[in-house]
């Protein structure tokens, strides 16, 4: 049977996240996972049940979360930090700055439930700031996992860094994107489909909706070029400037505020190439975030198969 | 080396702090002279750590939470031959590691602080991995009293005392004063000691400039089995310098000419009672 992106239901990137850490952990005892009375969000359960003496939990404590994750990565232990994205990047920013980024310690920050995951309980539990503060912090990479085969890969790159890393996750089940065996390489954008009219840069759990707009526009003889940028930094600018040489516009999509994220990124990238192209950034405007399902809030917001395909075309037929 | 002679570095660290503060034209005055006295015991009596074992997993760790009184450890460190005292010309000087709060640049440093309310948790840390590995190694922080209005230390202390942290000793270098005032004027922290208690840990109180007294209680912790040990350490902010003593000014002040004479002056003549 060939492979078609985006046609086959996997898990959520939470639980292929658990699941791989667990084989981590069970082949290397110094690996650990902290927790911030987050196990079960962060789809732990088995892995405490499991590898208990590898699990610590500080409680509802996330500056404790990160400052005990250096302390245990600068004593040689391979550290991931699981707390969600909201509170994990905004009540410990001081904490990732400081004891993770600036003292150089190999933390891996595992960000739960990610963006609006939590779209209806209210923007206290949305992360859509979160890859703003960590682009303007020094020493730390930022992956936004597109689907399992990414989220899988990256858990495992983690594992191996020396330097801290941010990996961002949310909690819906995630088409599969990638043929299986496909390369993963932090710092290099995959592209899921092929195309010369427009060029969707997306991230995360946006990239499917890129790809459903990619087939609305292939209905009408358009073609889309859609590329995962799973990571934000090392950001892979040369997909980025290959999608402006051969495409005729540039969608960026983000699961994030329009400001400091991913597209205001390329966009800087753009700029001082010189390259001009048609462009767009669709992201979460600077606004009192409209309520629902995660779902419900993509749509608002034109991250649709039908809003993305809109946006392309306005930028193609000014 | 006996009590008296540490006494003597005491002196010799305090006057040196002031050289290189006086020569920056910038650092924590009285915090840095109310803590030297510790840091003394600490790096000459208690920790097991040396410059050529600076890297080695098992020394002992030493965790500077109230960062901004680094002249002190950087006097203590160049003194144990973790760098040459030369070095503290450059420091808080463009592109100098010797920056106004410590950094990993400086051999001998375990952690950049400076951010208040940070080193307890990153102490946590290693004390727990410590005791995953069986190791033996002890490890050691110093807190501000000002500090501890940072809520953090306090998620902090519940985690030592959750995880049964007896490897952990931590230190208030209480001087009663910070940066606005006097503590108990800023944001009452007493009653201090039922309060750690409270939250777990074995607590001792001990004069902070007493090196006999210091150097007991250092070596008796942990206080208690399956505990974290706390010691308050009653100090005097500017301590040896009659003028910078107890006086919240002098939080981050520098002397001037007059004032830096008549620092090593009061030090000099401390010295020569001390010698007699």
């Amino acid at each position: 049977m060939t492979f078609e992106s985006g046609s086959e239901l996997g898990k959520a990137n939470l639980e292929v996240f658990s699941q791989t850490l667990l084989a981590l952990a069970r082949k290397d005892r110094n690996v650990l996972v902290v927790t911030s009375d987050s196990r079960g969000s962060g789809k732990l359960l088995p892995f405490a049940e499991k590898l208990p003496d590898q699990m610590v939990e500080v409680g509802v404590a996330e500056q404790n979360l990160v400052g005990i994750a250096a302390g245990l990565a600068s004593a040689g232990k391979i550290v991931y930090a699981v707390s969600p994205a909201c509170f994990l990047t905004a009540r410990a920013l001081e904490q990732i700055k400081n004891d993770v980024c600036y003292s150089d310690r190999p933390v891996k920050l595992i960000g739960i439930s990610a963006g609006v995951s939590y779209g209806a309980l209210g923007s206290t539990h949305h992360a859509t700031h979160d890859l703003a503060v960590l682009r303007a912090i020094n020493n730390i990479d930022i992956i936004v996992p597109a689907d399992n085969l990414e989220t899988a890969q990256a858990i495992k790159a983690a594992a191996k860094m020396r330097h801290p890393v941010y990996i961002r996750l949310g909690k819906r089940p995630m088409y599969h994107l990638h043929e299986p065996g496909t390369k993963f390489e932090v710092g290099k954008a995959i592209a899921v489909r092929q195309g010369t009219d427009v060029a969707f840069v997306a991230t995360g759990e946006t990239v499917y909706h890129a790809l459903l707009a990619a087939k609305e526009l292939g209905k009408e003889g358009l073609t889309s070029r859609v590329i995962s940028m799973h990571t934000i930094r090392p950001l892979d600018t040369q997909a980025i400037l290959r999608a402006a040489s051969d495409c005729r516009a540039i969608v960026t999509v983000e699961e994030h505020s329009i400001s400091g994220g991913l597209g205001e990124a390329c966009a800087a990238v753009l700029m001082e190439s010189g390259i001009r192209v048609s462009f767009k950034i669709v992201g979460f405007p600077d606004e009192y975030m409209v309520s629902g399902s995660q779902m419900d809030i993509f749509k608002h917001y034109g991250i649709s198969a039908q809003g993305l395909a809109k946006t392309a075309k306005m930028l193609l037929n000014p | 080396m006996t009590d008296n002679e540490l006494r003597i570095k005491s002196v010799h660290y305090r006057k040196k702090l002031l050289k290189y503060i006086k020569k920056a034209n910038a650092g924590h005055t009285g915090g840095s002279l109310s803590c030297v006295d510790i840091l003394n015991v600490l790096y000459n009596r208690i920790l097991d750590v040396t410059p050529q074992r600076f890297t080695d997993p098992a020394r002992d760790r030493y965790v500077h939470s109230k960062g901004h009184s680094v002249e002190a450890l950087y006097v203590v460190l160049a003194d144990k031959g973790f760098f040459p005292e030369s070095d503290l010309g450059t420091l808080c000087g463009y592109g100098s590691h010797y920056v106004g709060h410590p950094t990993r640049k400086v051999n001998g440093i375990e952690q950049n602080t400076g951010a208040l309310g940070h080193g307890l948790a990153f102490s946590v840390g290693v004390a727990l991995a410590a005791k995953k590995d069986k190791a033996s190694y002890k490890v050691c922080t110093l807190l501000g009293d000002g500090e501890l209005a940072e809520g953090s230390n306090w998620e902090s202390m519940m985690a030592a005392a959750h995880y049964s942290l007896d490897n952990l000793t931590a230190i208030i270098d209480r001087n009663n004063l910070q940066i606005t005032g006097r503590t108990e004027d800023v944001c009452e922290i007493e009653p201090l000691g039922a309060k750690l208690t409270a939250f777990g840990w074995s607590v001792r109180i001990v004069d902070g400039h007493d090196i006999t007294a210091l150097t007991d209680v250092l070596r008796a912790a942990p206080f208690e089995a399956g505990k974290p040990s706390m010691i308050i350490a009653k100090t005097i902010k500017g301590k040896g310098v009659s003028f910078i003593e107890n006086d919240h000014r002098w939080h981050h002040k520098v002397p001037s000419d007059e004032q830096y004479e008549q620092a090593q002056q009061e030090l000099n003549d401390l010295l020569d009672e001390m010698k007699l």
